[in-house]
Order: structure tokens, then C-alpha cells, then sequence
């Protein structure tokens, strides 16, 4: 669905999302490298099950929502990937425990 | 028919479309009572849009023991009345009644709740229930997660909560389903009684109704003596803090903090004084905050989403007051903090009796205002 600009230098940042390996670009919010790395939804609704995708992609709508690195509820479009991050897809609410 | 807005005829008329008057309408429908539920508007102060969600016995009756018998009676009907409610809305309020916990965070605290309950079930003429000073060991089977600063605390298998503002939806899905006329912004300004009717005045309109119920929360202060009844109410604020949403871990409601049916934790430790609904101050927020990690050490990793203040509907000495008017028969008024605990009485016993137009000395004599008059 989103297709990359071309890129201004070649290097990359490595990353997992759900296990699988990606390759994101430096400065990509995780988001942002989610959607070009063809994942078309980030998360199921915390009370309906229903899927979600990122949305405004400047922090205001939550839809986003995203487990980094073992802490649920993170705003993918906010945090910055950096190498070897861990990112899964959220399924319900949230663990309580980080 | 021609519908006259300013000569409607209603069997009753209800002032105030909180939980309290949500619910007796509900009952005063099912009674067969053509009923009209006069409310506020938007900015009003709406203490039962800002409540805790309990349904709660456990300390309930200390200066009052009949309340202790009203709350329990109340908690036990309310499987039934979440029922109804289903079966008329379609809509799950999502009661749960696993037994509620009171914790203690010292030994002088659980020392305090445990003479507490002593004096409470030592009156004469109070009902026996079950209500018993837990150690640490019991807490620790029953809620995972607990912190290591609590000590013991006090169990109560007849403690509950629900999903209060499904509760409002259901009651106004049900109320709308059964015909009852609701009406927004319309604050009553006044009264008057004359040859068995009641006319209400508002700033839309005049109504007319056979009987009126004053269901006003800390307004009926100013709306009773109008009919010859009186409430004095003094109204405190309390401060809720809510997180987002996670895997249920709670599963029992403590008194101060719940986990709700759709994953947030509520936190709610606080009786303050001063009535401004948009003060939220954050020293008290820190205290209660402090507390509840205390108790569960895991929610010091939760995102807190919204806090807000709500103003206690409260009488003087904070028990409910259920009166009818000697001067203005078919004046009634129902006035009490526990909008939520009590709505299953609320609709099934009191709109009963507001239906037949005489409240029944026997079961709620003991909460009429007169109580007042002997000090």
C-alpha cells in the first residue's frame, strides 16, 4: 500500500516485527516502518477485538498502539526504531506487567 | 388527542435523571405509572456520572443498622435487576459480585477497620452478615499481584460493582423502551401543589403530575421544603484517577480501586472537602497514587488516561433519606449517596411504593428526615 521515497543514503536500520526481520530507514517512527514494511494493521481493539491501524501519525489518535521491547501501549508513531528493537503487534489490552 | 404541552398529565413526575431517578422511573414504568423524568442539562453538576461503580455492604450501617439490612437487601436483588435490565435493553452492566476487600497499609490501619466492624456489628438490631478481618495469607490467595506493604484487611462476599455508565445507557434504553417521557434541560424552578396535583415549573414549560418524586442529589436541599419535606445535605468531593486499559489481574473490587470490566483500574481514595466539580488537585492525586501501588506494585507501570473530581451526593449523617410530604400528599423524596448500590431497591422496592402512593413504614421508615428533628 505505501511505497518508500528514494532514499537519500542506503543506510538501514534492523528491526522485528511479530519475529519477523525488517529493514527500516534511520529516523522512521515505528509506525512509519510498520506500514512500508506492508503491515496493515498494528493492533486489536483493547474491547471490541476489531482491528487497528496507525492514523494520524502525530500522536494524538492512540490507534497506533504497539508493544516495543516488552511495554505495551506505546505510540508507534512517536518512537523513533533503532537497531535490534522488538516490536509486536498488540492483541487486546495491554499486560500489566512490563 | 390534542397534546398540549403546558396541561400534560403524568401519574408522577420525577425530578432528576441520575441513577437515582433513572432507576425509580424504571420501576414506576414497570408499575404500570405513567412517568416524565425532568433532568438537567449538560453542564450540570451530574455527581452520578462520576461514581466509583460499587456495589457495596461491607461497613455500610454504623450510626443506622436498618441501612446495613437496605444495602445488603439491595446488593442481593441487583443480580436480578442486571437481568431485566438485559432482558429489556440488551445491554450487560456487567455486575460482578466476587466479594470486595477493604486493605490495610499498617497495623494501626487494620487495627482501626477491625474495631471499625466490631462497633458496626455490635449494635443492637443490626442484620448478621458476613464481614471478617482477613491476614495477609487469605489476601495473598485471593488477589495476586498484592503488595508487600499491606497487612491484612476485611473481606465482604456481598460486595460487587458494575459498568455504572452502561448502567445509565441501560436505564435510558429501558426508560425510553417503556415510554417514559425524558426530558433534558428542564431544571424545575418550583413547585406547587393544589387539589391533589403538582405543577412544575420550568423555564420550558409548566407540567402537571399526580405525584412527584424529588431525585435531585444535593439540590433537593433546595427542592424539598417547597413541599413541605426536608434534606439536608452536605456534599463532598472525591478524586478519581483512571489508567489505560489492561489484561484483567483484579479480580475482586477493594474499596478504593478496581479493575473494570473493559481493563482500566480505577483509583479513587478521597473525601474532600469544597464542591467545585473542576477542582483536581495533585497532591491528593499523589496520596492516592502512593496508596494504590502500595497495595499492587504493578500499576506503578500503568499510563494513567484521565482524572477527574465528583461530587458525593451526602446527607448530614450520610444515610439515604426517604420521605413523603404530610402537607403535599403525593410528594416524595429519595435522596442518597449510593445511587449505584441501591438502584435495585431503588426500582423494584421504593417505586413500589411511590407507585401505591404510600411508603411502607415498616421496611423504610428508619430513613425518613424525622431523624433529624430528635437532635
Amino acid at each position: 500500500m505505501f511505497t518508500r521515497l528514494p532514499a537519500v543514503d542506503d543506510t538501514s536500520v534492523s528491526l522485528s516485527i511479530d519475529g519477523k526481520p525488517i529493514e527500516a530507514r534511520p529516523g522512521d517512527s515505528v509506525a512509519a516502518a510498520l506500514l512500508a514494511a506492508g503491515f496493515h494493521h498494528c493492533r486489536t481493539s483493547a474491547v471490541s477485538g476489531a482491528l487497528r491501524a496507525p492514523y494520524c501519525m502525530m500522536g494524538v489518535c492512540f490507534d497506533c498502539l504497539v508493544i516495543i521491547d516488552g511495554v505495551g501501549n506505546r505510540q508507534s508513531c512517536l518512537v523513533p526504531v533503532h537497531e535490534g528493537m522488538r516490536v509486536e503487534l498488540q492483541r487486546g489490552k495491554r499486560t500489566p506487567v512490563a | 388527542m390534542t397534546p398540549q404541552a403546558t396541561r400534560t398529565e403524568f401519574d408522577v413526575a420525577v425530578i432528576g435523571g441520575g441513577l437515582v431517578g433513572s432507576a425509580l422511573s424504571f420501576g414506576l414504568a414497570r408499575a404500570g405509572q405513567r412517568v416524565v423524568l425532568l433532568d438537567e442539562g449538560d453542564a450540570a453538576v451530574r455527581a452520578s456520572r462520576a461514581n466509583f461503580a460499587l456495589v457495596w455492604v461491607q461497613s455500610k450501617g454504623l450510626g443506622l443498622p436498618e441501612y446495613a439490612g437496605w444495602s445488603i437487601r439491595s446488593s442481593n436483588a441487583w443480580g436480578e435487576f442486571a437481568a431485566l435490565l438485559k432482558s429489556e435493553t440488551g445491554l450487560d452492566v456487567g455486575f460482578e459480585r466476587p466479594g470486595g476487600f477493604h486493605l490495610a497499609l499498617s497495623e494501626a490501619e487494620l487495627e482501626r477497620r477491625a474495631r471499625q466492624l466490631k462497633r458496626l456489628h455490635n449494635q443492637p438490631g443490626i442484620v448478621t452478615y458476613d464481614t471478617e478481618i482477613v491476614d495477609r495469607k487469605r489476601l495473598e490467595s485471593s488477589l495476586p499481584g498484592l503488595g508487600r506493604d499491606v497487612v491484612g484487611g476485611s473481606f465482604c462476599p456481598l460486595d460487587g460493582h458494575c459498568n455504572s455508565l452502561r448502567l445509565h445507557q441501560a436505564l435510558q434504553t429501558a426508560l425510553f423502551n417503556r415510554g417514559v417521557r425524558y426530558l433534558a434541560s428542564h431544571k424545575v424552578e418550583d413547585i406547587a401543589y393544589s387539589a391533589g396535583e403538582f405543577a412544575l415549573r420550568t423555564a420550558q414549560r409548566e407540567l402537571r403530575a399526580g405525584k412527584i418524586v424529588i431525585a435531585a442529589g444535593n439540590a433537593s436541599m433546595q427542592l424539598a421544603p417547597l413541599v413541605g419535606l426536608v434534606a439536608p445535605m452536605k456534599p463532598n468531593r472525591g478524586q478519581i484517577i483512571v489508567t489505560e486499559r489492561v489484561q484483567p489481574f483484579l479480580r475482586h473490587p477493594i474499596v478504593t480501586l478496581r479493575q473494570t470490566d473493559e481493563g482500566t483500574i480505577m483509583i479513587g481514595d478521597s473525601q474532600l472537602d469544597g464542591i467545585d466539580p473542576d477542582e483536581v488537585t495533585m497532591p491528593v492525586m499523589s496520596v492516592m497514587a502512593a496508596r494504590a501501588i502500595r497495595m499492587f506494585p504493578i500499576l506503578a507501570r500503568l499510563n494513567v488516561v484521565r482524572s477527574w473530581s465528583g461530587i458525593r451526593v451526602m446527607t448530614h449523617d450520610g444515610f439515604p433519606i426517604y420521605d413523603q410530604s404530610e402537607t403535599c400528599p403525593g410528594a416524595f423524596l429519595v435522596c442518597c449517596h449510593s445511587g449505584v448500590t441501591l438502584a435495585a431497591n431503588h426500582a423494584f422496592t421504593l417505586a413500589s411504593m411511590i407507585s401505591s402512593g404510600r411508603l411502607d413504614a415498616d421496611s423504610v421508615g428508619a430513613f425518613s428526615a424525622r431523624r433529624f428533628d430528635v437532635h
